[in-house]
């Protein structure tokens, strides 16, 4: 990709917004809870982006069985000969620094608009680096058979890793499609990735996006997805976590027209050290709007969680509709949740809700099942499941809903 | 303009009812801060030595400090510096009974309603009056003392009871805990200090009236309440202000102990001058309220009504220590014009089987903020801890703002922590239920209105009930809710 001027302009942005604020720490109301920049000032200074990687044989391993139009990206390298693309008709995915059916002009008039960079230290990073990543873009009126599946690997058998990922979806009127996203780990070493993607859903289409963080236990994560709904659409999103040493996922969605639909759905299933924070943002700047959030966690042994969920009515955005629940279940007093569920709204003619319960499993339930013969392992596995189960319903694309089912029974026991 | 919008702009435009002066002669201390000012203060006060140094010491690390800027509020800088830290009305000699009490000052309460002779004979509320953060005059002094209920003024305290004074003050809300309250620690003025000694059940409600009278004063006073093993008091607190053009501050201080088996019942009715409806002067009340439930058993419940107050910023907050303990938090917070508001609560879990309740009402209308801002903690130790919060906002009109930050911490796997909200503005379809059935719509909103503040107001002690329902009524009054 040939750095455009505007393009340098955003990346100068970053630079300067970096320069003053550096990354945040605790004192930052937003990375209160998880000290991400002690963590990677202490492990990642010196790391280069690596390249190297080799372990093919392991790679293939992970990428999953279900049909879908893959790319896959082994510690910022695209890696072709792992990718490959089934529908050839309304869908046009892209590298980044190789575009050329998607216009610069078009790529320019949403990059960095979505996500700015001066809006978060690591959007700022992630913008001032921006090599690495995809555009795609869904035609319109298309409907997209098999999803789109990015697959970011970090690859850290050769020494610790670090990677900087950005993705633009551009999803046409009338379109409909389904975006997943998922991050793995190879290797002993932990592994550093931030990732920036930035969604457009137009006029009348619906997008589903997924971003799964599945086998990573060594990574440290940060991502950030900022999504704008034009007018008339319906978004659904899905995070799942099941690992990772230190992960940030921030979904912000920005309704820009009336009648839009956003269904947030989160899922975090986590043990060991594990450290996993969900920030959301719904801002409601237009009338007749609706936004639905559910996340649930479970937290075992000194895994911690952390939950907040920003819900932005605007003055002029009547008949807004919505809703936000955080569940949470702590199975070991060294567990820990910080959960801060955020109503801010200036107008009157709505009906917003949140709700959030911190608690134990119910000894009720386990009773009723091992009352029937279960034992008390099995019962509570199988309550955990139920639990989980809420939101992995909610995933629209069946080969991803039986391949996360799979590997939270495992999980689960 | 539909019925709707004229009831609204009527209520809006309510005039504030305490809004007089009287003229009463000042004894006061230069405008300004500085460590002569702490000196100035607390010689005035005739106090102790330890004393001086412990208002130094937070004088020292109140200038180290910022001002908090996280609140949901804002405000022009406040100039420390163009504020008189001490002013009393002029008394010659400390009376003995409320009949030696300056004429105008009784005149004063009296035009507050809390005429305190009358208050003396009907209601059995001892009354602890507080003009420009100095106590004027106790109610019932000689019948609490018969119980060994101490219920005094601050200053008076300190010379009598300099042990108990020495002991609890900043054992709950320290010195340096916050920027005002550092500023409180340095330049109080006096306030209300009570003990009820052990098993006593204190048979009156107690009660401080605060008014802030003179121009450019800041209002500093300090209540502590001490509550030993096995007592009990319900203690009141309402305040008012003249009307002005310029902004006051108002940060005070609000200790509570309690002890084991203790309960301690703090009500407030919140009506300092909210400023004119353009925004123009009232009060700016920045306080701290906590309180520590110490010993086993021990309980503190806190209930306000808040609806004065250019800008509200508090937190009454319970330290769950003892185990079994037991924490409450009882809020109305209306905002009506230009008026702001960050309340809420913060109940810190560290007992075995400690409980709290949060129950949070705010009604927002205008051109107001109205926030709440609570936090629940569950420590590592706390097992067994239970919480149950519920924030709800009412809307009326497209101009205000209501807005919830909770912050829920867990560390440990038997606790239960529930948190709800809701925002929303009356349903036409309640209206319509109302009107259906005869009641007019304005009647109707008062009618829902009061329902979904019930739950609160029916925590208050009655004499407070009445004033606390007034006061929304007056809110209501034509409205709107």
């Amino acid at each position: 990709m040939d750095i455009s001027t505007d393009m340098h302009s955003l990346k100068q942005e970053a630079d300067i917004y970096l320069e003053k604020h550096g990354l945040p720490d605790r004192k930052d109301e937003e990375y209160k809870y998880t000290p991400l920049s002690k963590l990677i000032e202490k492990e990642f200074d010196s790391v280069v982006e690596t390249v190297d990687s080799l372990a093919s044989g392991k790679i293939e391993k992970i990428i999953p069985g279900w049909k879908a139009n893959r790319l896959v990206f082994i510690n910022g390298q695209y890696r072709d000969d792992l990718s490959v693309i089934v529908d050839e008709s309304g869908l046009v995915i892209e590298r980044l620094d190789n575009s050329d059916q998607i216009s610069q002009k078009e790529i320019e008039q949403y990059l960095g608009q979505l996500a700015e960079p001066t809006s978060d230290p690591f959007v700022a990073l992630n913008t001032s680096a921006m090599t690495s990543g995809t555009v795609s873009k869904v035609e319109k009126g298309s409907v997209i058979e098999h999803p789109v599946h990015l697959m970011f690997i970090s690859d850290s058998s050769q020494g610790k890793a670090k990677s900087q990922y950005r993705n633009l979806f551009i999803v046409g009127e009338n379109a409909q499609v389904n975006f997943v996203e998922s991050f793995h780990t190879i290797g002993d070493e932990i592994s550093l990735s931030n990732s920036v993607t930035e969604i457009v859903v137009s006029k009348n289409s619906v997008t589903n996006y997924y971003k799964l963080q599945i086998e990573n236990d060594g990574e440290v994560h940060v991502g950030t997805s900022s999504i704008k709904q034009l007018d008339t659409c319906v978004f659904n999103a899905a995070t799942i976590t099941l690992g990772g040493k230190m992960i940030r996922n921030n979904l912000n969605i920005t309704m820009e027209s009336e009648r839009c639909e956003a269904n947030l759905n989160g899922l975090y299933l986590v043990t060991g050290k594990s450290h996993v924070d969900n920030h959301t943002a719904v801002d409601h700047k237009y009338p007749n709007c609706n936004s639905n959030e559910l996340y649930k966690g479970v937290l075992d042994e000194n895994a911690t969680g952390v939950f907040n969920g920003k819900i932005y009515v605007r003055p002029q955005a009547q008949q807004t509709n919505a809703f936000q629940s955080n569940k949470n279940i702590l199975l070991s007093d060294s567990a820990t949740i910080n959960t801060k569920p955020q109503l801010e709204i200036w107008a009157d003619d709505v009906k917003c809700s949140h709700g959030c319960t911190t608690g134990q499993l119910d000894d009720e339930q386990i009773f009723y099942l091992r009352s029937r013969g279960i034992s008390k392992e099995k019962a509570r596995a199988l309550v955990l499941y139920a639990f989980a189960m809420e939101v992995i319903d909610n995933i629209k694309i069946e080969g991803l809903r039986e391949y996360l089912d799979e590997r939270i029974a495992e999980r689960l026991g | 303009m539909s019925k709707d919008d004229q009831i609204l702009q009527e209520f809006t435009s309510k005039e504030y009812e305490h809004g007089w002066t009287v003229d009463l002669e000042n004894d006061s201390a230069p405008p300004g801060l500085n460590e002569d000012i702490v000196r100035f203060i607390s010689k005035k006060k005739e106090e102790p030595e330890w004393l001086l140094e412990w208002r130094l010491e937070a004088f020292r690390k109140w200038q180290d400090m910022e001002e908090p800027k996280w609140p949901n509020v804002s405000y022009p800088q406040i100039n420390y510096q163009d504020i008189i830290y001490y002013s009393a009305p002029k008394q010659s000699a400390k009376p003995n009974s409320l009949d030696e009490v300056d004429p105008e000052l009784r005149k004063t309460f009296e035009k507050l309603g809390i005429s305190l002779e009358e208050q003396k004979r009907l209601t059995g509320v001892a009354v602890d009056a507080v003009i420009d953060s100095v106590s004027v005059a106790t109610t019932f002094k000689e019948k609490l003392n018969e119980l060994g209920i101490i219920f005094s003024s601050f200053s008076e305290a300190v010379k009598e009871h300099p042990e108990l004074v020495r002991k609890y003050i900043g054992s709950v809300v320290p010195a340096n805990d916050n920027y005002f309250a550092a500023l409180n620690s340095a330049v109080f003025s006096d306030g209300s200090f009570c003990y009820i000694p052990k098993g006593v059940r204190c048979p009156m409600e107690l009660s401080t009236y605060f008014r802030i009278n003179a121009a450019n004063t800041g209002q500093f006073e300090r209540t502590l309440i001490v509550a030993d093993e096995g007592s009990y008091v319900s203690y009141l607190e309402g305040c008012t202000a003249p009307m002005r053009d310029e902004n006051q501050l108002h940060a005070a201080v609000v200790e509570i102990y309690a002890a084991k088996d203790a309960e301690v019942k703090y009500s407030t009715v919140q009506n300092w001058y909210p400023g004119d409806k353009d925004g123009k002067g009232g009060i700016y009340n920045f306080v701290t309220k906590r309180g520590i439930c110490s010993g086993d058993n021990s309980k503190i419940s806190w209930t306000q009504v808040e609806t004065g107050s250019a800008i509200t910023w508090k937190y009454p907050s319970c330290i769950l220590k003892g185990d079994n303990s037991i924490g409450e938090f009882y809020s109305v917070a209306v905002t009506n014009n230009m008026q702001q508001a960050d309340t809420g609560t913060k109940m810190i879990h560290i007992g075995k089987n400690t409980r709290s309740r949060i129950v949070s009402k705010g009604v927002s209308a205008g051109k107001s903020q109205n926030s709440y801002r609570g936090l629940v903690t569950v420590m590592k130790q706390a097992e067994n801890a239970r919480n149950f919060s519920q924030c709800d906002s009412l809307l009326m009109g497209d101009k205000c703002g209501a807005h919830t930050f909770p912050y829920i911490e867990v560390k440990n796997s038997s606790g239960l922590v529930e948190h709800e909200a809701t925002t929303s503005k009356i349903g036409e379809d309640q209206i319509f239920y109302c009107n259906q059935r005869g009641i007019d719509t304005e009647n109707a909103v008062a009618l829902i209105v009061n329902g979904y503040a019930k739950e609160v107001l029916n925590q208050l002690p009655m004499e407070f009930a009445v004033e606390a329902q007034k006061l929304l009524a007056l809110t209501l009054e034509g409205s709107v809710g």
